[in-house]
Order: C-alpha cells, then sequence, then structure tokens
C-alpha cells in the first residue's frame, strides 16, 4: 500500500474566477489582511471578438520537489502529511529564502507572526475527518477536486486518467501537486 | 496578444518580488570583505610565515571577526522573526546553502579570532597575555595556537572561500530567479570578495611592496571578475526567455545605469586601470582605486540582489 | 595509543556523532512538526440564511468564543447546497465592518451637511413618530412612502400598510427585473420571480441574453452553470462584452447594444421558417401562432444584420442549435433587465422564443415550482384605502405595472413633478437611493423637498448620511427574520435565526418596526413577542417541528412534479388560459401585441462617446457589499474596459487613470483605472456597479473608482410597466493627468 499524496485538481472549463475560494480560504484559516494563500488567475488570448480565456484558481502546488523546502535553512519548510508542503512556524526564522526559491510566487509572510504562510491543502481538516480542503467545499461550480493522487480509484487520479491535464511551469523541475483540467 | 489578470494578494511578490533590501546587499558586501581578508591572510601566513610585516597587516585579521559581526547584525535585522534565529543552529539542511552558511559563520568566529591572535605582533601578545592571565586556559590556548599556525591558516583559507561562495550559491541555485540562476554566481561573488578583501587591506598604513604585492593580486582578481561577469551575461544571454527578460534589468531595464557605471566602470575598470598605471609608474595613490573596488563590491551586490528580484517565471497560458 | 587517549577520543566522538545525527534529523523525532490548526471552527454552528445578496442561501455560521469565525453552505439548503458564492462566504466582512452604524442619530444641521447627535432609541422613535403621525394628520397616510430591499423589509412593508399607505416600493422592481415579470406574466401567465424557475442544469442549450453568469453570482444558477457545461450543453451568450459566460459558451455574439430584439425576432424567423419549433406543445398550449408566424416573416437574419452587426449565417446556425436541442433550450429571461425602455416587450420575445421551443414547463427549460404553504400570522385587517399609491403622473400611465414605481415615488416628492407634491416623508430600508434610482441629482432634490425622512441600515451609505433619523439594524447575523418559503424546484422553509447578539446599539427590523407601531397607534399589529416568537406560531400552524427548524435551519416540504411530462398541470394563467404569443392585452392597451424593433429609436453616440455598460463582479452585490473590507480587498476599485483599438486612438494606457464624462457634461466624481481589453466592442465601455462612492462614512471604497450612476442622468421609461431604461448615456474619456494637473 503506498503512502497518501494529496494533490488538487481544478477544471479550468467550469471555474468562472468568482473567487469563493480566495474568501472562504480567507476565512477558514484566518489570513492576514492584505494576503491570499489562494487566488484567481485569467489568461485571455486573441483578438476581438477571437477571443479565448483560461481561468484557474491557483495556489501553493505542494510540489513533490519543492525548493522552498530544500532552501529552508532551519527545516521550518518541510514535507508534511501526504506529502503537501508545509512551514512550522516555531521553526521560521523569516529568512524569506523560499519566498524566492519558489517558481510559483506562492509564499508570503504573515506580518502578525513573522513566519512564513501558504496554502495547506487544510491538513488541519483533511487529516481531522473532514476530507476536503475548504475552498473545495466552498466552491458552486465544484470546480476544485482534491485527493489521493497514489490511489487509482480517486476522483483526483480518475480526472487526470480522463481528462486532458497541465501543471504549471513543468520545466521549473518541482513535480507540482496542482493540476489543472482543460 | 494576451491580457492577464490576477486577484493575487502579496505584498511580497507583487508587482515584483521584494523581500530582500539593503540589509541582504549590505551584509554580502561585508561577508565578501571578510572572506577575502580571511583568505588573504591565511594563505600570507602560509607563505610567508616568517617574513616581517608591517603593524597595520599583522593587525589586519582582527578585522574579520569585528565585521563579520556587523554583516551579522544586518543579516538580524532582514529576518521577519528574529528571535527565532537560533533556529539556525538546531538543525544542519544538507540542502540549504543558507544552513551551510549560518554554520560557517559559526566557525568564521574561531578560526578567524585564533589566527588574528597568531597574527598580532609579539609585543602585543604579550601585554594582552599579561591583561588576561586570570582567565583560565588562555596560556594553554595561545601555545597550541602558536604550535598550529600553518593549520589555523588553512582553516582560515577554506572558511574564508566558503565564506565568499556559498552567497552566491544560494543565490546561484534559485531556479526560480533567473537572473541569479547560474553557476557562475558563487565563484564570481568569491572572486568579488576577494577583491574587496585585498582593496580594504589596501587602506591602511601598509609598506610599499605590501601593497604592490596585494595590487598586483587585486589586478589579477578583477580580471577574473571581469571574465566572470562576461560569462554570466553570456549565459543569461543565452538561457531562454526569462533569463533574458533577467539580463535586460541590467541591459535597458532600470539598472542599466546603475550596473554598467558604479560595478563595471567605476568598481572594475577604473581600478584596473588605476593599478596597471601603478604598477607601471606608482603614481596613483593606492587608497583612492581601493575606495573605488569597495564601491564597486558594495554595487555589485546590490544590484544583482535588486535586479534579481525584478525578474521571474511569468506564470502563463499553458502549452495548449 | 594510550587508553586515558582514547576512551577522550572516542566519548567525544560518539557525542560529536550524536550532535550530528540530531542535527541531520530533527533530533530523533522530538523536534517535529506538529499540525497548525487556524482554529476557526465554532464551538456552535448555527444555521441561518445569508443576505449579502437577495438569493437567500441557507449557511451554517460558526461561532468561537462569541465570534463569528466563518460561514458555510448549509448543505441541507436547496438553494445552496452547502456551497457559498464569494459574497456569503465574506458575510463576517459585513458584521464586522468597523464603519457599521452603531447608535442611532438625528440630524444636527442641515441635509447634506451630515452633522449627526446620537441618541437614545426612545428618542430616535419619537422623532420618527411624532414626525409620522403629524404628517398623516396633516396630508394623510399616502403621504408616507417607504423604499425598501432587503429581505428585513418585511417588517417594514407590514407596518406601512398597516399605516394606511400604498407607496411602498422596492427598487428591484423598475430599476431592475420588473419588465421581465411583466413580460412573461403576460405570455405565460407568471413571472419566473427569484429565484427563477430555469432549469438550468438540465439546459442542452442555453441562450443568455446580456446575463453575466458567473459575474452575477446567483448561486445556484452558477452551480446549474457549471452543471450544463459539464453536460455538455450548447451555450450561446448575446453581450457586447466577452464575459465570463461568453468565455465558456460556444457562440458568443457580440451585439451592438440595444439591437437584442432584432436577433430575437430573426430567431423567431429561423425556428419558424424552418420548423425548428416544437409543434405539438404550440398547437396545444399556443395562442397566436398564425399572427406570429406572420409578423415574423420580415424579420430575416438579412435584415437583422445591419441592426445587430450579427452574420446572418450565425444567426441561422445558432437557431439552428436552438431548435434541435429542444424541449431542452432555455432562453434565460435575464435578471436586471431594465437597459433601453422598451424591456417589456424584449422580455416578452424571449418568452415567446421559449414559448416556441417548448421550454415553459419542460425538463431543461422552465419546471414548475412548488412551496411549503405556511399560513400568515393572525392579523387584524389593514386599514382599507382607496389611494393609488403615488407612483406615476396619470392613473392610466404604466398600466401593467403591479408593483409601485420606486422611480415614480421619488419623482412624486418633488413639487410639479407630478402635479401638487403629494410625497412628504420618506423611510428608507436597506437601499441606497442616490446609487439605485437614476438621475441621482434628482433624488437629492427629491430629498431637499422632504419634510422627513428616516433611514433603517446597517453601513452609512449616501442616504443615510442626508437623513433626519438614522436608525442602525442588526445585521443578518444578528437577527430573526420573516421565515422563507420560496416557490422552487424542492419546496421548503428556512429560517434566519439569531448567531451572535447584536453589536453596538443596533436593533433588528422586527424590533423597530414594532416599536414604531406602538408609537403610532399600531400595537395590535405586532402582538408577538420578537420574531421568534411569530415565527414559531407559524411553523406551528403549518404543523412544523421548531426544533428541527431551529436546529438544521431548513424543512422540506413535499416534492412535486416539475415538469408537465412528470404531472404538473400545465394552466396558464392569462386571459385566455393560453400560451399567449400574440397578446390581446397588449392590443386592448394600444401597445404593439407581438414584439417589434425600431431601429430608428436607438441612439448613436457622439463622436468621441461611448455607451456606457454596467455589471456585476462576483465579489459584490452592487453598492451594497463594496465597503466590505474582505470582499473588496480582492477587487480594490472598478476599472473602465475599454476597447484595445479605441485605446489606441485615445493613446489610452492599461492602468492609466481617468474619469467619464457623458452626453450631460456630468462629470464622474472620481477616476479611476483603464482596463485595455479585447473582451469588449469598440462602441462601448463597461464598469462593475457600486463603487466611486462619495459617502465619506464608507471607508473602505469612499472615493475608489468610479460610480456609473452618477452618470446615469437620463434614463428611457419602458410605457408598459414603468420600467427605467438605464443604458442610454454615452460617456467620454478624461485623463486624470490632465484634470489634476489643472486642479
Amino acid at each position: 500500500m503506498s503512502a497518501v499524496s494529496y494533490g488538487m485538481v481544478v477544471d479550468t472549463r467550469t471555474c468562472v474566477a468568482c473567487a469563493a475560494c480566495v474568501i472562504a480560504c480567507k476565512t477558514e484559516n484566518d489570513v492576514a489582511e492584505g494576503f491570499s494563500r489562494d487566488w484567481i488567475f485569467t489568461a485571455t488570448s486573441g483578438s476581438f471578438p477571437n477571443l479565448e480565456m483560461e481561468i484557474r484558481s491557483e495556489r501553493c502546488n505542494h510540489c513533490e520537489d519543492a525548493p522552498c523546502v530544500s532552501v529552508c535553512p532551519t527545516g521550518a519548510s518541510h514535507y508534511g502529511p501526504g506529502g503537501t508542503v508545509q512551514v512550522t512556524e516555531s521553526k521560521c526564522t523569516g529568512c524569506k529564502a523560499c519566498i524566492a526559491a519558489c517558481p510559483y510566487d506562492a509564499r508570503f509572510i504573515d506580518p502578525r507572526t513573522g513566519a512564513i504562510d501558504k496554502c495547506t491543502f487544510c491538513v488541519h481538516r483533511v487529516e481531522n475527518g473532514t476530507p476536503t480542503t475548504a475552498c473545495q467545499e466552498v466552491c458552486p461550480t465544484k470546480s476544485i477536486y482534491f485527493g489521493d493522487l497514489n490511489d487509482p480509484e480517486s476522483e483526483v487520479s480518475r480526472l487526470l486518467r480522463t481528462r486532458q491535464a497541465y501543471a504549471l511551469l513543468p520545466d521549473a523541475g518541482t513535480r507540482p501537486k496542482h493540476f489543472f483540467l482543460k | 496578444m494576451q491580457e492577464t489578470t490576477t486577484t493575487r494578494l502579496n505584498a511580497f511578490i507583487d508587482p515584483s518580488l521584494h523581500i530582500w533590501h539593503y540589509e541582504v546587499p549590505v551584509y554580502l558586501f561585508l561577508g565578501g570583505l571578510v572572506a577575502g581578508l580571511m583568505v588573504i591572510a591565511g594563505l600570507w601566513m602560509l607563505r610567508a610565515p616568517d617574513s616581517p610585516r608591517s603593524r597595520a597587516l599583522s593587525l589586519m585579521p582582527w578585522a574579520a571577526p569585528v565585521l563579520i559581526s556587523v554583516g551579522m547584525l544586518f543579516l538580524w535585522l532582514d529576518l521577519e522573526n528574529p528571535f527565532n534565529a537560533f533556529r539556525f543552529y538546531f538543525t544542519f539542511e544538507l540542502t540549504s546553502p543558507m544552513s551551510w552558511g549560518s554554520w560557517i559563520l559559526l566557525g568564521v568566529y574561531p578560526a578567524s579570532i585564533l589566527l588574528a591572535w597568531a597574527s598580532t605582533p609579539a609585543d602585543m601578545r604579550d601585554r594582552w597575555l599579561v591583561r588576561l592571565a586570570r582567565v583560565p586556559g588562555v596560556d594553554r590556548l595561545d601555545a597550541w595556537v602558536s604550535g598550529h599556525v600553518p593549520l589555523l591558516a588553512s582553516l582560515n583559507v577554506v572558511l574564508g572561500a566558503a565564506l565568499g561562495v556559498y552567497t552566491g550559491v544560494l543565490l546561484g541555485t534559485m531556479a526560480a530567479r533567473p537572473l541569479w540562476n547560474s553557476a557562475i554566481l558563487g565563484p564570481l561573488f568569491l572572486v568579488s570578495g576577494l577583491s574587496t578583501g585585498a582593496a580594504f587591506m589596501m587602506l591602511y598604513r601598509l609598506e610599499r611592496r605590501e601593497k604592490e604585492l596585494l595590487s598586483r593580486v587585486d589586478m589579477g582578481l578583477i580580471s577574473v571578475e571581469l571574465l566572470l561577469l562576461a560569462l554570466w551575461m553570456i549565459g543569461l544571454a543565452a538561457g531562454g526567455a526569462a533569463s533574458r527578460a533577467g539580463l535586460h534589468t541590467i541591459m535597458g531595464g532600470p539598472y542599466t545605469a546603475a550596473f554598467w557605471t558604479l560595478v563595471v566602470a567605476l568598481g572594475l575598470l577604473t581600478p584596473l586601470i588605476g593599478e596597471w598605471i601603478e604598477h607601471q609608474h606608482s603614481v596613483v595613490p593606492a587608497r583612492l582605486t581601493a575606495a573605488l573596488v569597495l564601491i564597486g563590491g558594495l554595487a555589485l551586490r546590490w544590484i544583482i540582489v535588486y535586479a534579481g528580484q525584478h525578474s521571474g517565471w511569468v506564470t502563463d497560458l499553458a502549452s495548449r | 595509543m594510550k587508553r586515558r587517549q582514547f576512551i577522550r577520543v572516542g566519548s567525544y566522538g560518539a557525542a560529536g556523532a550524536a550532535v550530528a545525527g540530531g542535527l541531520t534529523t530533527d533530533w530523533y523525532g522530538r523536534y517535529a512538526n506538529p499540525i497548525a490548526d487556524p482554529g476557526t471552527d465554532g464551538d456552535r454552528v448555527v444555521p441561518s440564511f445569508c443576505e449579502l445578496c437577495f438569493w437567500k442561501c441557507g449557511i451554517l455560521a460558526h461561532v468561537k468564543d462569541g465570534r463569528v469565525t466563518k460561514i458555510k453552505g448549509n448543505p441541507k439548503d436547496p438553494l445552496s447546497n452547502g456551497q457559498l458564492c464569494p459574497r456569503g462566504a465574506g458575510g463576517t466582512g459585513l458584521l464586522y465592518d468597523p464603519d457599521r452604524l452603531q447608535k442611532p442619530m438625528v440630524r444636527r444641521d442641515k441635509r447634506g451637511a451630515q452633522v449627526f447627535e446620537e441618541v437614545s432609541w426612545d428618542d430616535a422613535l419619537g422623532v420618527v413618530a411624532e414626525n409620522f403621525e403629524r404628517i398623516k394628520a396633516e396630508h394623510g397616510a399616502g403621504a408616507l412612502a417607504l423604499f425598501s430591499h432587503g429581505y428585513g423589509g418585511s417588517w417594514m412593508k407590514h407596518l406601512f400598510k398597516a399605516y394606511g399607505s400604498p407607496n411602498i416600493a422596492a427598487p428591484s422592481y423598475a430599476q431592475c427585473r420588473g419588465p421581465r415579470e411583466v413580460g412573461f406574466d403576460l405570455t405565460f401567465g407568471s413571472g419566473v420571480g427569484s429565484p427563477e424557475n430555469t432549469d438550468i442544469r438540465n439546459a442542452r442549450c442555453l441562450v443568455l441574453i446580456g446575463s453575466h453568469l458567473g459575474e452575477n453570482m446567483h448561486n445556484t444558477q452558477v452551480q446549474d452553470f457549471a452543471d450544463a457545461i459539464r453536460n455538455g450543453a450548447d451555450i450561446i451568450t448575446v453581450d457586447p462584452r466577452h464575459s465570463v459566460a461568453a468565455s465558456k459558451s460556444r457562440w458568443w455574439l457580440p451585439i451592438k447594444p440595444g439591437t437584442d430584439t432584432a436577433l430575437l425576432l430573426a430567431w423567431m424567423n429561423v425556428i419558424i421558417g424552418e420548423g425548428l419549433y416544437d409543434r405539438d406543445y404550440v398547437e396545444q398550449y399556443a395562442y397566436g401562432f398564425e399572427q406570429l408566424s406572420e409578423h415574423v416573416k420580415a424579420f430575416t437574419p438579412e435584415w437583422a444584420y445591419p441592426r445587430t452587426g450579427i452574420e446572418p449565417d450565425v444567426i441561422r446556425r445558432t437557431a439552428r442549435a436552438m431548435g434541435a436541442a429542444r424541449p431542452a433550450t432555455l432562453v434565460h429571461p435575464g435578471r436586471h433587465v431594465t437597459w433601453y425602455g422598451d424591456d417589456t416587450q424584449r422580455s416578452r420575445a424571449i418568452a415567446i422564443l421559449n414559448a416556441l421551443l417548448g421550454s415553459w414547463g419542460r425538463k431543461g427549460g422552465f419546471f414548475i415550482p412548488s412551496q411549503v404553504s405556511i399560513p400568515p400570522y393572525e392579523y387584524p385587517g389593514y386599514l382599507p384605502h382607496d389611494d393609488q399609491a403615488a407612483d406615476r403622473p396619470a392613473p392610466s400611465d404604466y398600466p401593467l405595472a403591479d408593483q409601485v414605481l420606486a422611480q415614480g415615488v421619488c419623482d412624486a416628492t418633488v413639487p410639479g413633478v407630478v402635479g401638487d407634491s403629494r410625497i412628504k416623508a420618506w423611510m428608507v430600508y436597506g437601499s441606497n437611493l442616490p446609487t439605485t434610482l437614476p438621475d441621482p441629482e434628482n433624488t437629492y432634490k427629491a430629498i431637499q423637498e422632504l419634510d422627513f425622512l428616516v433611514t433603517v441600515d446597517v453601513l452609512p451609505a449616501e442616504i443615510v448620511g442626508w437623513s433626519d433619523v438614522v436608525l442602525p439594524e442588526a445585521t443578518y447575523l444578528e437577527r430573526c427574520d420573516e421565515l422563507f418559503a420560496p416557490w422552487w424546484r424542492e419546496p421548503y422553509v428556512a429560517v434566519r435565526q439569531e448567531v451572535v447578539p447584536p453589536m453596538y446599539d443596533s436593533k433588528p427590523g422586527w424590533w423597530i418596526a414594532r416599536e414604531l407601531g406602538k408609537r403610532i397607534g399600531l400595537p395590535e399589529f405586532f402582538p408577538w413577542k420578537d420574531s421568534e416568537e411569530y415565527a414559531k406560531t407559524r411553523l406551528e400552524a403549518a404543523g412544523l417541528d421548531c426544533d428541527v427548524m431551529r436546529a438544521d435551519g431548513v424543512i422540506l416540504g413535499e416534492p412535486a412534479p416539475l415538469y408537465f411530462e412528470e404531472g404538473a398541470l400545465p394552466e396558464f394563467y392569462t386571459d385566455s388560459g393560453k400560451i399567449e404569443l400574440y397578446s390581446p392585452k397588449l392590443a386592448a392597451l394600444g401597445f404593439d401585441p407581438m414584439p417589434t424593433y425600431d431601429h430608428s429609436a436607438l441612439e448613436e453616440p457622439p463622436e468621441g462617446y461611448y455607451r456606457l455598460l454596467f455589471g456585476r463582479a462576483p465579489v459584490h452585490t452592487f453598492g451594497r457589499t463594496t465597503n466590505n473590507r474582505l470582499l473588496s480587498e480582492v477587487y480594490r476599485e472598478n476599472e473602465v474596459w475599454v476597447n484595445r483599438d479605441v485605446a489606441r486612438r485615445w493613446g489610452l494606457e492599461d492602468g492609466e487613470r481617468v474619469y467619464l464624462q457623458n452626453q450631460d457634461g456630468k462629470r464622474s466624481s472620481f477616476s479611476a483605472p483603464v482596463k485595455v481589453t479585447g473582451r469588449i466592442r469598440p462602441d462601448a465601455v463597461y464598469v462593475v456597479h457600486g463603487y466611486g462612492r462619495r459617502a465619506p462614512k464608507l471607508r473602505f471604497v469612499h472615493g475608489k473608482g468610479i460610480d456609473d450612476n452618477e452618470l446615469i442622468t437620463r434614463y428611457k421609461v419602458d410605457p408598459i410597466m414603468g420600467g427605467t431604461g438605464m443604458n442610454v448615456n454615452f460617456v467620454t474619456f478624461l485623463r486624470a493627468d490632465d484634470l489634476e494637473v489643472a486642479s
């Protein structure tokens, strides 16, 4: 039985850029004012009237080969449950090397603690009986899927098998576990 | 034609990365300088342990622990959670150049202090031994130091080199920041550090032949530094869109003027020419060229830290 | 080596190895990494329903140590289904808004100077009662008007009905959905209501006329929209702007603003001409097919093309897609439809198109909703009165308006506009009229003519600053309100309950209405102890369990058949009892019995001007939420969408700040950044409504962005039901740099 590997899949076809995921995450995780752990990105290409728009709900990719973990001098940035990338606040000195190391620009300093903050894949819920992340739970278009990538029968695995999907910056070599369905 | 929007709120990332401000380039400068001092002092002690030295030169190694303390203070000020700094010493993270650095800095203290002690003129040492007679173990330590000068000198060379190179490796291994992402950054910082160390020494009242030696060494270092800079920039130009965008910050972008005047013209070419003229005619005051080298060294690190935060990957439409 | 040396070296070595091992292994697990818990789960979770917009999704509010930490969707609720839009999720931003009204206030300087004194509730209510009674005695109850928006307004409406005033207006009628209710009522005998009976989730072809689902965040409709996308529905979006919905569509028709009816008529032409309509359905249920058939012969796609800018080929192909998917083709009725003053006829055209495709009462079209019936509270009868509402110049105007026209009531306050001014006092509940009614200068003028203005609100919006008495209401999380039993696909009853006690000195609406009622001689209309007792009485009368209600927040009713095919009765409450494709009622009143299109009535923008269009951002409910720090943090100020080519001609750069000035010379109070985009036609600009606020006490949104309503100085009134068409203003750009240097 292989270890659990949490990953997330966002369906860009149904995501409407409403940002419910952003607000729900803020309240669930008490995110500092002026910062967000997840965000909506849109890219419009073409010119009037032949246009295409790509919409994504983005956050930390919880990479399998995370540069933020390898660069952290105190071990505060580490691999947590299910291969997620976590930060232990008490070990963080706020040197910000990990912010520089992250090609996805997903990390920031919480001004209230001086420590790094970012998406945690809601492990406090997921490892505690509620197997959904806050963003997944709120999403009115049900565009966010979360689960065990090592379980071939999980919804995320099934989606990755049956739909065309991509990850961001694959050439950065970080092996992200956040995927987008085309 | 592409329009992008993002709702991301991150004052550290938007509009471009700005996590490290003046504290970091100042530390990099002082750290490099101290690395230079340690390597040069160490090599000097190894190669010419018995030849007479000016008083200034003999006491020069004491600058290392003092300057590195100032540097570390700046580094500590940059931390967002400074009172957690002791956490650096609860672990050793093999993959983190910053972790190497924190332990190297720890080692720099005893190594540089002991070497400075060994380098201090005998009369001063004796006076201090008398003052410190009450402190237990001082005599034994002094004896040990006297008997192990080559070891200490080698240790300083090694630690100094490590100190000089690790910051470049730290920045150089960040794949996310194309301007920094180059293996040349490590050697570049080391050579620049050695050069600023030599220049620092030339600010003091050294004997003519000492200055001439340092000057010749510095000319060599500056030449290598110019070569490394050129290789670094060539590497960026050939590295793909993100790297080229990074290079653009100093070739047409916001840091172009600063880079080419402060770093290249004033910080490298002018001192090089000045030292060469000195070498030929012994006319140009050494202190001026030394000061220019120091300014250039600080400017180099300042621009690299700031310009590097300007460059990044752009999260784009996926390859469809 | 001596033994002592060996021991010394050995022990140093062992110690060194232990330390090194610890340094590289987290000290053998003792320096472990705990999972951080943000601790936002409530020690109490209270079900209720939301009021950030008017959809009323069921929520679960988490309370920890007396503070609401987060709000989740109630999975038992048939509207939210456990999910929420961003506004609902950001409700704590309203509850803890530092700019909230805290104490009752009475005006102490001239109106508009915004100088108030905080007083006790007793004093404030005393002032209101005194003024109400005086005005009623002098001019009759008809001299008092109530403007209300929001579910808590039910108590005020009850108060006014008891007091005998017919002037109870909701801007949601003539400034928003009114025309489509009348248009659909004329056709099918009923409106679509709210929540609309649109079966989006089962549609196989979804046609959106200007509707921007996804930016308009009515939760259930967006959930259904996603289902439709997943089911592979053909989506056709007709919009001058490439909305999010347009980006999900198979066809985006970037129609010339104001010409939608021409397109609808051309679609009818093709659908009838090519036999793509539901023959059996039309034969069985519709009246007037022959007349319609004849009528639309002239409206060919070639006729529509120069008027709409949509190519004939596209019109035909989309019509065929609509026909092919029938009866699961839903031409969405829209929501805010007061655009050009011909909006009832356009809504009629949409209704007729749906009828041709057989979608009313069919799966994938419009389902037949049902409701849990709860007996009303037994009150004494309201005072009968013959007075008509004072909302139109002559009683015969706007003959099919079945609700009071808010702008009409406002006009009737200004002497000379509607004969002698008849309205002397306003009570405004939860509705910021200066950003709601078009021509805000007129609104301010009317306010100055008032004898008395009292507002009941949560935030210090513009209207609050102009009031004589301000009554701070508790937010939806701090009060119990009227029961909610909507007409829906699943009938149910929901309750709104107090999650946390009212903050500051705010009071719930039921209390305000009752205390005021007691002071103006209406105690018998407020016999219950509190709204909880009121709700309990009604629930018990309906045989429902109050404890279950309190615990679950929702009680489901018996589902009824949704579609004719499942047994729903095909009843149409028109005069003929059939779907009226031809409307004798309209003909009798002198209006076109079938929609037509008059292109000459469409105004062209002057040179250098662009039609001003406005809409919604998903995180906002027009002006209600723009001060909410959680929500506006993500969208700090609105932007002016400018077509890329237009921007190039003007030399405008993305992010450059501009003021907008309209055809009457009215300039926006503040500037906004330009969004240079290919996503809008070159003849129009677009802003999100609700920004650019002048109210100084709305500190987060004051001065941020542009208020489109300031620029809506002209509007066209729909002659059938009085809806105010607001998309009839044109604006030009003034660079902020130029303006601000000069001043």
